[in-house]
């Protein structure tokens, strides 16, 4: 495992299986008594978060309590930034404080990587700008994995033969570009389905298809995941009217029914109820939502062990034991 | 090599590679496929005689080889006693205090049975005793799990050299070693074949 986890390219397909088997073995302390393990006792993560955010943050926060590591929580809001002090003094301030790692969130693309460049400790990218959000591809392809082959059965596999449809919003989404990356890793065969105003340029680079239609792909799907319309990201008009969006690229009902039988239907939260996904899909059986949000928790508490969990040097250690 | 397996069955600090080379690595068997069997039934008829024939007993198997061989003695007991002793696994990894001696290690599965240690007599199983650290953090790990009413240890083989006040319930075979060798158990599960082997310093303790 590397130092740092910027990107979901970084990630070959046996560190992403390392991973998501990790998560495999931690899943159950959810259910124990005593949700807590002993394993990153005296290490200290940094929550840096510039953009607002619900479940990452709050996801990140409670696997590293639940692995004992102490947690400094930074948002912008209410912080020097708002007097104008930059990204590297920022991070420079943690690094004196003693971060073992930095978890960060940022609006603009290629944030995580140049904290990397600054700080000693490990880096995990919660987010930045349109660029990359690792730990919710791993989340998905633990909840794909989990809901499609059978949770505990699925030790050692990765997503191979499975077919995934990334719907909507591409082009603004981090969420999907991890993902693309991550799943074909995995062995899954990803299709992008957008206007193409909304997918972004080099998206003929990708591993993935690309269909500007949803219906016809999804009886051929094994996972639908709907991507939010990101209005707060839009400097543009990128298609006539939200009901116009809704009507041709929104999951509702009688798409869902066009699904095979097994299929899943994933969103990686906030959900804008009635504009990619319709509140009788996403409170429906099929709906992983919840099921993604405590999927977080865990994949973050395997990233983190796997990150902080050893020695901090790997070389001398392999001296050592040699 | 064996020697690092998730999960540690072997003590922290093996070296790897022999300073004997080649000629050291061969190894002497010290316990055979059948020595083994017997020792396990023994120890099986031990944990009867000494839990008044398996009662409220369940059998933890410490990751990677003590799980096969939790669950051979839950076999064993059937046979003997006609009783369903259950039987799991503990992994110990997250517990363990030599972690950042070493990249971080995959995790091995904690399989508990249905009823819980609550009030319990669990039996940890596991290949080798060496420094006692594994066994401290299985005893760690318990206690978040649950309260067992008490909790004993069976090894296949004891090889000295404790670092810690921690001794076993039951054991299969002493084996007066030096901390320069490296007990090697195989069992047929994880191995393909059942064997105790003592490498290192050309066999000679």
């Amino acid at each position: 495992m590397r130092r740092h986890l910027i990107s979901a390219a970084d990630l070959s397909r046996a560190d992403a299986l390392l991973i998501l088997d990790t998560a495999e073995e931690l899943a159950d302390l959810t259910d124990r008594p005593i949700k807590k393990l002993p394993t990153l006792r005296g290490r200290t993560v940094v929550n840096l978060f510039f953009e607002d955010s619900t479940r990452t943050r709050i996801s990140f926060e409670a696997a590293a309590k639940r692995l004992s590591a102490d947690v400094i929580n930074f948002s912008a809001k209410g912080s020097s930034v708002a007097k104008g002090e930059s990204l590297k003094d920022t991070a420079l301030t943690l690094e004196a404080m003693g971060a073992d790692a930095v978890v960060i969130r940022h609006g603009a693309s290629g944030a995580a990587h140049r904290l990397a460049g600054w700080v000693r400790g490990s880096v995990v990218n919660a987010g930045d700008g349109t660029h990359e959000h690792p730990t919710q591809a791993l989340l998905d392809a633990f909840t794909m994995r989990r809901r499609l082959q059978g949770a505990g059965a699925a030790r050692g596999k990765g997503l191979d033969g499975i077919r995934v449809t990334i719907v909507g919003d591409v082009l603004h989404s981090r969420v999907a570009r991890s993902n693309v990356l991550l799943l074909s890793a995995l062995g899954a065969q990803v299709t992008l389905a957008a206007p193409p105003t909304l997918l972004p340029l080099a998206v003929d680079s990708w591993p993935c298809a690309v269909s500007y239609e949803l219906d016809s792909e999804l009886p051929k799907s094994d996972a639908v995941m709907m991507l939010r319309v990101q209005t707060e990201r839009m400097t543009a008009a990128y298609f006539p009217s939200v009901r116009e969006y809704s009507r041709r690229y929104g999951l509702d009902a009688a798409r869902m029914a066009r699904l095979p039988e097994h299929a899943i239907v994933m969103h990686p939260g906030p959900m804008n109820r009635g504009v990619e996904i319709a509140a009788e899909v996403a409170d429906s059986a099929r709906s992983t939502v919840v099921e993604q949000v405590a999927n977080g928790v865990t994949i973050r508490m395997a990233v983190l062990y796997l990150l902080l969990g050893g020695t901090e040097f790997p070389e001398a250690a392999a001296e050592v034991s040699r | 090599m064996c020697a690092v397996l998730p999960g540690g069955t072997t003590p922290p600090d093996p070296p790897a590679v022999l300073p004997g080379g080649a000629a050291g690595r061969e190894g002497i068997a010290v316990l055979d496929a059948d020595e083994i069997r017997r020792a396990l039934t023994r120890i099986a008829h031990e944990i009867l005689e000494r839990t008044r024939g398996g009662d409220g007993v369940i059998l933890l198997g410490i990751p990677t080889r003590g799980v096969p061989l939790a669950r051979r003695l839950a076999a064993r007991i059937r046979e003997f006693e006609g009783r369903q002793v259950p039987c799991g696994s503990l992994d110990v990894t997250m517990h363990r205090d030599d972690l950042r001696l070493r990249p971080a290690r995959a995790l091995g599965r904690t399989d508990l049975p249905r009823e819980g240690v609550d009030g319990k007599t669990v039996v940890l199983v596991d290949d080798v005793l060496y420094s006692g650290r594994t066994v401290r953090a299985a005893l760690d790990a318990l206690t978040d799990l649950g309260r067992p009413r008490a909790v004993q240890l069976a090894v296949l083989v004891d090889r000295g050299h404790r670092e810690l006040p921690i001794r076993a319930d039951y054991v299969g075979k002493n084996l007066p070693t030096s901390p320069r060798e490296v007990v090697r158990v195989m069992l047929t599960e994880v191995d393909a074949t059942d064997a105790v082997m003592v490498e290192g310093n050309g066999g000679h303790p």
